[in-house]
């Protein structure tokens, strides 16, 4: 099975942000970058269902320079190869631009299975694989939380809301957009990292692919969000705080 | 030019939406049309009928009867290519998150996702979103011209703002060409799976944890809180997904929605996910090492501090009587 896991590589969840100077998006300088964690899963997966079944797993990414570690990263996890396509254009493109940048990558080559993670950490669209699947013009399902491949096909159960699940079959070539959780993610062992240094990452650019970077849609102003709600902010020690939420609790909100 | 609201049947989001719908139509100077989607979709659009609406559309074909994203994108952009709306709107739902960003890459066009707030500038509708886990707001404007797609984030409107009509609104029926063969994926009967018992709704008083309890060896630190408060132990959707507590005690929009009379969020930086599954508590308090997690902009009284130094305080104090 020929399958293609997405990446993007994200600013760490820990990161404190800030609006860059041109207003639209946070100050990329300060921020240290990481495997978007809902596309780990995804990469997981691939791996997994490789070691089911044979075939091959390719990391592919649209990303800046930098998004070249975490397609490492994937390679040192058992990936085969990578994939970078590269523009700084793509540190906050649309959906449908790094949609379109993937699917042209991809549909050079065969392919069976294209994963996915649900959304990313940053833009939290939760749209490129849906919008990947059109392009590539292949069946899709989402939010899914495990994959049952069988010949020419699969079976795979997907999430609904408030508890309830699914299950559907598609034909292969498709694409999964694979919900967190689904499975426990591996480490990179000494001797994958040591490996995947010579394992090849081929670098294209939105040229040479064909593809435009023409936004679809557009960021007027990034801002940090405003309070809804009043909050008092209790200050204080440890215990000094839980005195007086305690007694807030009972005096003020009376809860308790 | 309409707005050209695609209604979920059965779905609470989908008064949200229409009640996002009206609001942007009329500042827009334009109607709203409502469309209902589906096999034997009358009762529906008769319902939605009742709203104060141009119309509903009712888009009504055997192979609507259970969803799939490759049927409902071949009708809807029939319809669109008919009606030619200004906007289409949809409620935020699992299922649209499925193939409104399809529907919309099939008319060449962008989907502005998750609306917590829309208003109209220069005659365009701006739309505001959460990018960043909740910790940024973004203005989001549509390229180019032709409908612009956007969908209304959970809660973000309220369903019983759904102004009524004077008088039944028309409905009228639209018809659709779509061939099974056409469609690719084959949904099976949907099912839930047991339940632990665990009915959080119930709950008077919570204690949450999020990411920051780090593993499931220190998940005592809040048991041993939610015992002095007589709370219920509920986690966010990464606490879960690491199988540090069981699905049932979920709270948030893939999980269960609670109303306590007081929710405490442990570690919680408070994405909107986790946020629409618990915003109607009645006292929310967030004890958070970040000072600019996004759940200190909803809860009542906020502790920025490390939690394992601050719930046993607090556990402490609560042993004093």
């Amino acid at each position: 099975m020929n399958i293609f896991v997405c990446l993007k590589q994200t600013a760490a969840r820990d990161s404190a942000l800030r609006v860059a100077a041109s207003g639209d998006w946070v100050d990329d300088a300060d921020l240290s970058h990481e495997m978007n964690e809902p596309d780990a899963f995804a990469l997981e997966e691939a791996l997994r269902l490789k070691e089911e079944h044979g075939g091959e797993v390719v990391a592919v990414s649209a990303g800046p320079a930098r998004a070249a570690s975490t397609i490492r990263e994937a390679l040192a996890k058992g990936a085969d190869r990578g994939i970078l396509i590269e523009d700084d254009a793509f540190a906050d493109s649309d959906p449908l631009v790094t949609a379109r940048a993937l699917a042209a990558a991809i549909a050079k080559e065969p392919h069976d299975l294209v994963l996915t993670g649900l959304q990313s950490d940053d833009a939290g669209f939760g749209q490129v694989g849906v919008i990947l699947a059109e392009l590539l013009g292949v069946p899709h399902a989402t939010i899914i939380m495990q994959i049952v491949a069988s010949d020419g096909g699969l079976k795979v159960k997907r999430e609904l809301e408030a508890g309830w699940f699914q299950h559907v079959e598609m034909p292969l070539p498709a694409l999964l957009a694979i919900q967190s959780g689904i499975n426990k993610v591996r480490y990179a062992t000494l001797m994958g990292i040591k490996k995947a240094k010579s394992k090849p990452m081929a670098r294209l650019t939105p040229a040479e692919l064909g593809v435009s970077l023409e936004p679809a849609q557009r960021i007027l102003k990034l801002y940090a969000p405003q309070k809804s709600k009043q909050t008092v902010m209790l200050e204080g020690s440890p215990q000094e705080q839980a005195k007086q939420l305690v007694e807030k609790l009972r005096f003020e909100a009376r809860v308790l | 030019m309409s707005v050209l609201l695609i209604a979920e049947r059965g779905h609470k989001m989908s008064w949200e939406a229409l009640a996002a719908a009206q609001q942007l139509a009329s500042a827009l100077g334009s109607e709203v049309k409502a469309v209902a989607i589906g096999a034997g979709v009358a009762e529906y659009a008769d319902e939605l009928a009742g709203a104060k609406v141009a119309e509903v559309l009712a888009v009504d074909h055997e192979l609507l009867a259970a969803y799939t994203p490759d049927g409902f994108t071949l009708a809807l952009a029939q319809l669109i290519e008919q009606e030619k709306p200004a906007v289409v709107l949809f409620p935020h739902t699992y299922q649209v998150r499925d193939y409104a960003p399809k529907l919309a890459t099939k008319m060449g066009k962008a989907f502005l996702s998750d609306a917590t707030a829309m208003r109209v500038e220069d005659g365009r509708p701006v739309f505001v979103r959460q990018l960043f886990q909740g910790k940024m707001n973004a203005d989001v404007v549509a390229e180019g011209d032709g409908p612009v797609f956007a969908s209304v984030q959970a809660s973000a409107y309220r369903a019983d703002a759904v102004e009524k009509g004077e008088a039944k609104a028309p409905v009228r029926a639209v018809a659709v060409t779509l061939d099974a063969s056409e469609i690719r994926t084959k949904p099976l009967e949907p099912f839930q799976e047991t339940k632990g018992g665990v009915d959080l709704t119930a709950a008077e008083r919570i204690v949450s944890v999020g990411r920051g309890i780090q593993g499931p060896e220190n998940l005592p630190v809040a048991e041993k809180l939610a015992a002095a408060l007589g709370a219920e132990i509920a986690g966010s959707r990464p606490v879960i997904d690491n199988g540090w507590l069981p699905l049932e005690r979920q709270v948030g929009s893939s999980g269960q929605v609670v109303t306590p009379k007081l929710y405490l969020a442990l570690g919680i930086s408070g994405a909107i996910q986790h946020v629409v599954g618990m915003k109607g508590a009645q006292t929310i308090v967030a004890i958070n090492k970040d000072d600019s997690a996004p759940i200190f902009e909803i809860a009542d009284y906020g502790i920025v501090g490390d939690l394992f130094e601050v719930a046993p305080a607090l556990t402490e104090e609560l042993g004093k009587g």
